[in-house]
Formats: C-alpha cells, sequence, structure tokens
C-alpha cells in the first residue's frame, strides 16, 4: 500500500462559490483509518475550514453520510483501504440542497417524518398502572428490522425517485410508517395508510431497491415500499375508486 | 438581532432533554415548550448507550435492593434521598417508554425481559437487544412529534445563558445553516447536554460530547459538583474507543489477561464459575474492573498492541444464536471496525474513559442554585451515582431526571412574568464577542486542534485512572497556560454558513474551562473512592470526604472548591463487598 492517498473533497461556501468545487488534500494512508479519519485529519491539520458533520464514529448517530466514490455511505464505516489507491472522492449525499461543503439540509425529511405518524397511536391508552402492553418475541420481530433505521439520508441519497418527485415521502419515512403499522401496540396503520395512499412517489418506485442496497443498517425500505404498495392498493380501490395517479 | 421566546427551553435534545419537554407538554399544555439542539435530536449521544436501562420489575426484586447496589455501588457519595426516588420512578418511566413503543425484548409470554449487569445483585435491566440507548431515543424523538406544543430548534449551537435579576431567563445561540446569532428568552431553562468525555483523549464519547452545558452553568455561576469522578468503562476497543457493552460480561463473557487467566479473581472479585454470578468477577462494578486493567498492566500480564496495552474479553463460548440475539451490534462493531469475528474470535478491549459522574450541581427536582436553571442527565449531578455509577441506571437516570426537571421547570415557568428587558443588550454584547473573538479577530498564532492535544495529554497524565498530588498539581498549572494559550486562537474559517470551526473553538473552551473542574477536584479530594484513585491517599476518609465537591468558577484563575455533606437516609456508608 503506498504511504498517502489523495481526497477529493467537494467544497461549497455559499459566500464565496456559486457552484461547488472540488479540493485535493494528501493525507497520509493508515490501515485502520475510516473516511471519517481521513476528513478530520484534513480539518485538523491542512484546512479548518472543510465542513461536515459527524459525531459517534460507531455507526449508530446517522450524522456522517457522505458519497464516498459515487456511492452514499456511512464515512465512519468506510475505510479508506476499501479505495484505494485513490485518488477517493468525498461528495454530500444526493438529492438535498447543499448547505456548506458536505452538509446538506435535512428539513425536508425532518417534515416528513411528522406527517407519517412516527409514534403509537391508539384509540385508548392502557393506564400505567395496568403494567406493558404485552408483544411476544414473533411480535417484536414482525416490526423489529424497521426500526433499526438510523435516519442517516443515504436511502434518500440513492432514491431514483426522490431525486425526481421531492414530495415523495420517501424510503426511510415509509419504514418508519412501516415500523409502527406492524407494532402489535399500534392501531393507526389505516390513518398512515391514507396519507401514503396520496403519495404519487410510492406508485412509482419500481422495487430497483437502491435504499435497500446502501441502507447501512439492513432495515430494506424497499420491502416495507412494497408491503405498502399491497395494502395501499387494496385500500386504495376499496375506498377511493380513483385511477391511479390523478389527484 | 431576531428575539425568540418560549416559556421553558430544554437544551439538548438527547434522552433527557426530550423527556423534559415531554413531561411539559403533557403536564403543562398551556407552555410553549422548545428544545434546542446543537445536532438533530437523534444524533445525540444517548444513541450509541448499548447495555439496558435499569428498574425493578422481578417479584424477587426490590427497590432497596435497587438503591443499595446504587449507593454501595457509588462508594457511598450518593445522595440517598435521591436514589430513593430515582428507584421508586424508575419502573414507571421505564414502562411510560413502552407504552411510547420502545422496542423491549421480551420473555416468551410477551412480559418484559431483562438481564444481569455488573454491580447489580438481581437482573433488573431492560434491554432492546444491545441497542437499548438507540431505541430509546428513536421512540422519545418520534414521540415528541405528536406534540404540537413542542417547538424545535435543530442545529442551534448555544453560547451562553442569559442571566438577569438572579435568573435564568434565556440562551444566545448560533443558528449553525446561516451563522445568524439569536437570543432566545424563556421562563426556565433546562440544560440537558450529556456529559464531556472528549475532554480526554480515550473514549467511548461522541464528538459533540464537549461539556457545553456544564461550561454554560459554572459560568453563570452554578456549581458542578462531583467532577472528579470520571468513570473508565473497562471494554473499549483500542483505537476507536468504541464501546463494547457490559451486556457482553452479563450475558457470560470472561476477561482474560495474556496467559488466558481470568484475573479478576486475584483482586477480590470473587472465584470464577463457568456461569455469570451477579456482583461478581465479570459482573463486578466498572470502576473496580478498571482498576484491575491497571494493576496486571503493572504485572506485564496485559498484551502489547499499536494502540497500548489490552486484554481480552472472550465471548466464544457463548455461542453465535446467543451473540446474535443478545449482543448483535457487539458483532456487527468488532466486525466492522476491527474485523474480528467475537463468535470465533477474543475481542481486545481496554478501559477508556466513558461517563462523568459529576455535573451541574441539582437538588432532588433537578434545579440548580441558579433560579430558573435546571439540569438533568449526564450534564446534572443530582447526585444518585456517586463514585461510580452502576452500568444501566444512566438511561433510566435521564427519564426520572428529565421528567422531574421538566416538572420543576414548568411550574416554575408557569408563575413568572416576562423577559428582563435587558436581555437584548445582554444578547448583542455576546454576538460582539463572537464576532471579536473569533469571526473577525485579527492575529492570533495558535490553533485548535494542537491546543486539544495538549488538553487530552494533561487530563490523562494528571486524571486518569490513578491520580497523585504532584501530576494534578502539574495537570492544573498547564491547564492554566492552555486557558491562556487558548486567547491567542486563529481560526482558518471567517465564513457564517454552518461553520464547524468556529464550533469546534467554543467547543475547546468548554472542555477547558470542565477539565479545570476536574483536575482541582480532584486534586483536593485527598482520598480515594470510587472512580477516584489516589495512589497517594489509598484509603476512602468518610471523617473528611464523605462530602460532595463543589467547583465554583473563579476568574482567571483555577476553581474554588466548597463541600456540601452527603445526604444518608437508610444505609450508612459501609464497607464495598463482591463477590463473597
Amino acid at each position: 500500500m503506498p504511504s498517502t492517498v489523495a481526497l477529493s473533497v467537494a467544497r461549497y461556501r455559499p459566500e464565496q462559490e456559486s457552484e461547488p468545487t472540488f479540493q485535493t488534500y494528501e493525507i497520509p494512508f493508515r490501515k485502520d483509518w475510516v473516511v471519517l479519519d481521513a476528513l478530520n485529519y484534513v480539518k485538523d491539520t491542512m484546512d479548518g475550514s472543510l465542513s461536515y458533520r459527524w459525531s459517534c464514529r460507531m455507526g449508530v448517530c446517522g450524522s456522517c453520510g457522505m458519497k464516498v466514490n459515487g456511492t452514499p455511505k456511512l464515512t465512519c464505516a468506510t475505510f479508506l483501504s476499501e479505495h484505494m489507491p485513490g485518488p477517493i472522492r468525498i461528495e454530500p449525499l444526493d438529492n438535498f440542497p447543499v448547505v456548506r461543503d458536505l452538509v446538506v439540509d435535512l428539513t425536508d425529511f425532518v417534515r416528513k417524518l411528522k406527517q407519517v405518524k412516527p409514534w403509537i397511536v391508539r384509540k385508548e391508552e392502557k393506564p400505567l398502572a395496568e403494567g406493558e402492553y404485552l408483544q411476544t418475541p414473533a411480535e417484536l420481530e414482525a416490526y423489529k428490522q424497521f426500526s433499526m433505521c438510523i435516519n442517516c439520508m443515504l436511502c434518500y441519497s440513492a432514491c431514483p425517485i426522490y431525486g425526481l418527485e421531492p414530495s415523495f415521502i420517501g424510503p426511510a419515512a415509509i419504514a418508519l410508517a412501516q415500523r409502527y403499522n406492524l407494532d402489535s401496540r399500534d392501531q393507526g396503520a389505516s390513518e398512515r395508510l391514507k396519507l401514503m395512499s396520496e403519495d404519487d412517489g410510492i406508485w412509482q418506485c419500481t422495487f430497483v431497491g437502491e435504499c435497500t442496497e446502501v441502507c447501512p443498517k439492513h432495515v430494506d425500505p424497499a420491502g416495507a415500499i412494497q408491503q405498502y404498495k399491497l395494502s395501499g392498493a387494496t385500500q386504495w380501490v376499496k375506498s377511493l375508486l380513483l385511477p391511479w395517479g390523478t389527484r | 438581532m431576531d428575539l425568540f421566546t418560549c416559556d421553558v427551553l430544554v437544551v439538548g435534545g438527547g434522552g433527557a432533554g426530550l423527556r423534559a419537554a415531554i413531561a411539559v407538554a403533557e403536564e403543562y399544555p398551556r407552555l410553549r415548550v422548545a428544545v434546542i439542539s446543537k445536532v438533530y435530536p437523534m444524533r445525540s449521544h444517548t444513541v450509541s448507550a448499548e447495555g439496558g436501562a435499569a428498574a425493578v420489575i422481578k417479584a424477587s426484586d426490590s427497590l432497596d435492593a435497587h438503591a443499595y447496589d446504587t449507593i454501595s455501588g457509588g462508594d457511598w457519595l450518593s445522595d440517598q434521598d435521591a436514589v430513593e426516588a430515582f428507584v421508586k420512578e424508575a419502573p414507571e418511566e421505564m414502562l411510560r417508554l413502552e407504552h411510547w413503543g420502545c422496542p423491549w425484548n421480551r420473555e416468551p409470554d410477551g412480559h418484559i425481559a431483562v438481564r444481569p449487569f455488573g454491580g447489580m445483585k438481581i437482573e433488573r435491566t431492560w434491554f432492546a437487544a444491545d441497542k437499548t440507548g438507540f431505541h430509546l431515543l428513536h421512540s422519545l424523538f418520534q414521540t415528541t412529534l405528536k406534540y404540537d406544543a413542542i417547538e424545535r430548534y435543530d442545529e442551534y449551537f448555544v453560547t451562553k445563558l442569559l442571566v438577569d435579576d438572579g435568573r435564568c431567563q434565556g440562551v444566545v445561540a448560533i443558528e449553525l445553516s446561516t451563522g445568524q446569532i439569536r437570543a432566545i428568552t424563556a421562563k426556565a431553562v433546562i440544560l440537558c447536554t450529556g456529559g464531556c468525555g472528549k475532554v480526554f483523549p480515550f473514549t467511548t464519547n461522541a464528538n459533540i460530547k464537549n461539556g457545553d452545558g456544564m461550561a454554560l452553568a459554572y459560568r453563570a455561576g452554578a456549581p458542578l459538583k462531583d467532577m472528579e469522578f470520571v468513570q473508565y468503562h473497562p471494554t473499549g476497543l483500542p483505537f476507536t474507543g468504541i464501546l463494547i457493552t457490559e451486556a457482553a460480561r452479563s450475558e457470560g463473557g470472561w476477561m482474560l489477561n495474556k496467559d488466558g487467566y481470568r484475573y479478576l479473581q486475584d483482586y477480590d472479585l470473587g472465584t470464577p464459575t463457568p456461569k455469570p454470578v451477579l456482583r461478581s468477577m465479570e459482573l463486578g462494578p466498572r470502576d473496580r474492573l478498571s482498576q484491575c486493567f491497571v494493576k496486571e498492566q503493572e504485572k506485564g500480564r496485559t498484551l502489547k498492541g499499536p494502540y497500548g496495552d489490552y486484554v481480552h474479553l472472550d465471548l466464544r463460548h457463548l455461542g453465535e444464536k446467543l451473540i446474535d440475539t443478545k449482543l448483535p451490534f457487539v458483532r456487527e462493531l468488532c466486525l466492522k471496525y476491527v474485523g474480528i469475528d467475537p463468535v470465533k474470535e477474543m475481542i481486545p478491549v481496554r478501559p477508556v474513559v466513558h461517563y462523568m459522574m459529576g455535573g451541574i450541581h441539582t437538588d432532588i427536582h433537578a434545579a440548580t442554585p441558579l433560579k430558573g436553571l435546571y439540569a438533568a442527565g449526564e450534564a446534572a449531578c443530582v447526585s444518585i451515582n456517586g463514585a461510580n455509577r452502576l452500568g444501566s441506571n444512566s438511561l433510566t437516570e435521564i427519564l426520572v431526571f428529565g421528567a422531574r426537571a421538566g416538572k420543576a421547570a414548568a411550574a416554575f415557568a408557569a408563575d413568572q412574568k416576562g423577559a428582563s428587558p435587558s436581555l437584548a443588550a445582554q444578547a448583542l454584547d455576546e454576538h460582539r464577542r463572537l464576532e471579536e473573538s473569533f469571526l473577525r479577530k485579527r492575529g492570533g498564532k495558535e490553533r485548535i486542534a494542537p491546543l486539544r492535544a495538549e488538553m487530552h495529554k494533561i487530563m490523562e497524565e494528571s486524571a486518569g485512572i490513578y491520580r497523585t498530588e504532584t501530576a494534578l498539581k502539574e495537570g492544573a498549572g498547564m491547564l492554566k497556560r492552555l486557558q491562556e494559550r487558548f486567547q491567542d486562537l486563529s481560526l482558518d474559517d471567517p465564513s457564517y454558513t454552518f461553520n464547524t470551526e468556529l464550533t469546534a473553538a467554543l467547543e475547546l473552551s468548554y472542555m477547558l474551562d470542565v477539565a479545570q473542574t476536574i483536575v482541582q477536584s480532584a486534586l483536593e479530594r485527598r482520598e480515594s473512592r470510587g472512580s477516584h484513585q489516589r495512589s497517594d491517599f489509598p484509603q476512602r476518609d468518610d471523617e473528611r470526604f464523605l462530602a460532595h465537591s463543589l467547583a465554583y468558577r473563579v476568574e482567571d484563575n483555577a476553581p474554588r472548591i466548597e463541600y456540601r455533606p452527603v445526604t444518608i437516609t437508610r444505609w450508612p456508608p459501609g464497607k464495598r463487598v463482591y463477590g463473597r
């Protein structure tokens, strides 16, 4: 392995540049470094003005998603050695407005997350004094996978529909809706289904599965979307009697 | 300058902050509550907690047993009235989380499952596999979305508390996306900003854990309590400091030295058995296990690696099935970050800075001595954790005291009138300080990273697992000089848009303040208790130090340390006994 590697990093400072540019940093190569370590090396020793988000460095906070050589990745879990000899191209996630350098604007996702009502909906709350809602291990297993989403936004970056149709609720939010729909404690599925069936994006999703492919937590949002389509299509025909695509 | 306003302002969007916000929204629906955080709430460090959250649920367990484990685990520095309230309210808070959707692991019949944990006499740790903090945080965050009364200021970095008329009335913050400096006034403020593990070089803590709230309170005149008590977790991965949860040991993992020997048996922690025994061996408390590592190291019985000495955590005998159902994240982290499969290989581990027992001094209602200012979670020190926190008490603490803080702050806010007219002027002064000291500063030759590295070195050498008068005195002097050098800081980045160099500089200045309180409190506590081990004063000294330290800020000088007595209700100080 060579002793150094070139990082080609997307820069965008709105006060300075009207268009994103690339800046190259030659950094030492270390086999136990992840891409995030390399960015931290740049920030600490070469260029304090490079902006990016990061926090836990253990793949669970979801902050450090970026494109590495064109693929959305958690940079804390992507080793330099996977991309040698370089240069390694680091860019902000696709499909989001870029705020600055590698930082993208997540406002749209946060708004959509709220729309899908990602909380337990009950007609009647059980009083705490009566203890827990019973839930067997099998019932837990039914939604567990969809509860693993860390909101890292890699799936939105990879999603061809979201790129074309920004109103699309998108993979992570749909997976989280499904997480609650499948939870034996929840009674809100029909409310969420109504919202989903009004979303054209779901119907345009072709199950190519880019979202599932890039998901670092194996959440399988594409699977969630297909489940929705099945239940949504039934509901659609039954209750709305409208042709697909008109609204 | 734009002036925003709300009734209760929660600083920090981790578990404690979100729980506090929900408490306000539920109990005082007419109040406007806002959560301000330097990251999106789901990025908060609660997300990294792994093992579980303690609360009495089994018929064979009792509140007194949980209290005793907590108090003896804390080497009798816990305030026992606070511990009693904590263990009593814990089960209800955990159930509430269950009702809010937290995917707790279950027994075959659908009831909540619990696992054993270090220093606990009975199994009482609720868990969601080994991603308990992640699930707890996301359940809380998603639940907050249903309350329209909860506003959020995501990615706002707080730089100062607004205090007037002896009362905390809001904050000044930088909106990161635009660089705009905003004042947000409130009738009560709750600090839930977490700990400050990043003052040390080797830590499980996330990059955001810089003691922001601790420093903000300290600068506003509130004391920091018991700051000398720093928890080293015995099992961190070398280099990254990634935590391997204590649950790995509670499920039956072994700590082995270089000879494959379960060395804890040599340190009065019990005798090895094939199955885990509660309050024994690998299920001893964290402070003792971390200290044993140093003793083994001194005997030359640890292994040598590129990132320092280590020992082994062996899970191989647990089998793939148990590891995959109870410890999947351990396997994922080991495979992804060190290329080791714990099903087949031993995990290299070493002690790593994990948690601050100390924090902003609060009473049992989460109120600080500064009127209108509350604190909860790792940022605060009530204190239930005393000189050493037991694993799985911190997630429960953020719920119990987050809720208490929310209720107390809301009750206070409900009786307050509007903000003082002088706040706008204070906010403008703060705006000017940020411009002059950082963004528009000319000259300056110091850079952030070397100063931070210097602080790390000082802290590790003076305030590590074992401490001495000489090293602490030297550390205190070096920190003071580092504070002076910080004044000569220069930044590369003059931008107003998402300027992370500016926030890193502000974080460093928070950490320097907090580091001084750790070293000074450690220097003046001339005894050994829990996580605070003085080689030169190896005994616990209840006559002089059955007391909480309180560090007060003194302009341009080391903090002033005062003491206040520990509250003892029913458990007089005794000997900590494990394994027998």
